[in-house]
């Protein structure tokens, strides 16, 4: 049976439901998405049904995930950071500057860390042999960056604006334009993979991945801000985000004694 | 909205995670992820294994990121684990001698993958142990979990983790000694012999 929009619709509202429901009866908020939602497909075989080991890290300073890889000066080039500038021509598009800063639960800047984005193109195509959409390819937009968080924890980006794209989950699924961002902390406990949002993107409601997470607070924090200071002039358009890591980090241990 | 107020502790709340997908490839893995150890160091261990899911079958897009300390317990502060070519703009390798304890491997078309890195020493009251972070299209968050090596069975008796876990569940965090003098570890994301997955607090 070909599955549509309007089965993935109802499947993403039980989950909500079910979600507001979990609140009402006392349950927390959910700042995560649960590893099991069956609206997005793939995760159907690829989430653990055994529930997580709890390891509480304020009985053990010793533990490896209290530490984080590190990153340098050796691990970026100056370029790395402007996704406009790695090839010999100027890719297509619309030309964004992404910045922010990278906090840990305690508003705690994060300095000196690895910041890592991927992304489609303008026209919704990824630099990857398997992906299939058929919209072009730029020759001169590969869609990687890279860079260091400075002594604020701000990073900065300069790129092109995504486009949305198809992804046949089911009939008619498109993506929400998206950047995806990998993030190491001051632990590995608080490592972070996930996608910023750009503001009132009609396909938000259709798309069972960023419905993943339930909660509409949680939702909104993957949504980036328009700032017009960070617009540059007759360059490109401004977006802010700020990111927190999720997990405890050393700094508990020290206040927890 | 999504800028923090940081004199406003209540409104520093986490951003979500969200899955890697299926189109990272070209972006996050890099030459030479898994060849953590410098070259010829005699404390060399190989890791090997599948990542699997609820029915059995290898992931061809997964990746895993592997963390640990050095032969004598102390955890790495170098950097230099994906050092970058500005000539080139492509990557340069490791440089073959320092030990930045950390590396990211991409399962291959099998599922497939291997790692070589230094024997990790022990740390505290724990037996000595690799931390493995998973990612892959259709999880949502990633996966934390530990490869201990078998041998030091006093040690494993006593780790503090290991001690909370039944036989069974234990296993899958030890990895098999093969006779190639490599380790082998399978990831199973779901189902029998599922492995023990992690959450701090």
């Amino acid at each position: 049976m070909t599955l549509t929009q309007a089965d993935i619709d109802l499947e993403i509202a039980a989950e909500h439901a079910a979600y507001v429901k979990r609140l009402a009866e006392g349950a927390p908020v959910e700042h995560q998405p649960r590893r099991d939602y069956a609206p997005y497909r793939s995760s159907v075989l690829r989430h653990p049904k055994q529930p997580p080991v709890a390891i509480d890290v304020t009985k053990d300073p010793e533990l490896v995930e209290l530490s984080s890889p590190a990153f340098g000066e050796r691990d970026i080039t100056e370029i790395d950071n402007d996704l406009t500038r790695q090839h010999n021509g100027e890719p297509i598009g619309e030309r964004i500057t992404v910045s922010g800063r990278l906090l840990d639960r305690d508003g705690r800047p994060i300095r000196g860390q690895l910041v890592e984005i991927w992304q489609a193109n303008s026209a919704g195509r990824y630099a990857h042999q398997r992906e299939q959409h058929d919209a072009p390819l730029d020759p001169n937009f590969t869609g990687v960056g890279r860079t260091l968080t400075d002594d604020d924890g701000t990073y900065h980006f300069t790129t092109v604006q995504p486009g949305p794209y198809p992804w046949r989950q089911h009939v008619n699924a498109w993506r929400p334009a998206h950047i995806h961002f990998s993030l190491f902390g001051s632990a590995f406990t608080q490592r972070l993979v996930t996608q910023m949002y750009f503001p009132s993107d009609p396909l938000f409601p259709y798309d069972p991945i960023i419905q993943s997470v339930t909660d509409d607070a949680a939702r909104r924090r993957l949504v980036a801000t328009y700032d017009h200071s960070l617009s540059v002039p007759e360059f490109s358009m401004g977006y802010h985000w700020d990111i927190v890591l999720d997990g405890p980090n050393a700094t508990w241990i020290e206040e927890g004694r | 909205m999504t800028k923090i107020d940081t004199s406003r502790p209540e409104s520093v709340l986490p951003t979500p995670s969200h899955t890697v997908g299926p189109f990272y490839g070209h972006a996050l893995p890099f030459p030479g992820g898994g060849d953590i150890a410098p070259v010829g160091h005699p404390d060399t261990i190989a890791v090997q294994g599948y990542v699997l899911d609820g029915e059995g079958n290898p992931l061809p897009d997964a990746f895993v990121e592997l963390w640990g300390p050095d032969p004598d317990g102390n955890l790495p502060t170098v950097d230099g684990s994906m050092r970058r070519d500005p000539a080139s703009g492509g990557f340069l390798g490791r440089n073959g001698v320092e030990f930045t304890g950390w590396g990211r491997i991409q399962t291959d078309a099998n599922g497939h993958w291997s790692a070589r890195t230094l024997r990790p020493g022990a740390r505290g009251h724990n037996a000595p142990y690799l931390s493995v972070c998973v990612f892959a299209r259709g999880l949502l968050v990633h996966l934390y979990t530990r490869i201990y090596l078998p041998g030091d069975e006093a040690a494993l008796a006593a780790d503090p983790l290991l001690a909370r876990l039944d036989a069974e569940r234990r296993d899958t965090l030890v990895a098999a000694r093969r006779g190639d003098g490599t380790y082998r570890f399978d990831i199973r994301l779901q189902g029998e012999g599922e492995t023990v997955f992690l959450e701090f607090q």
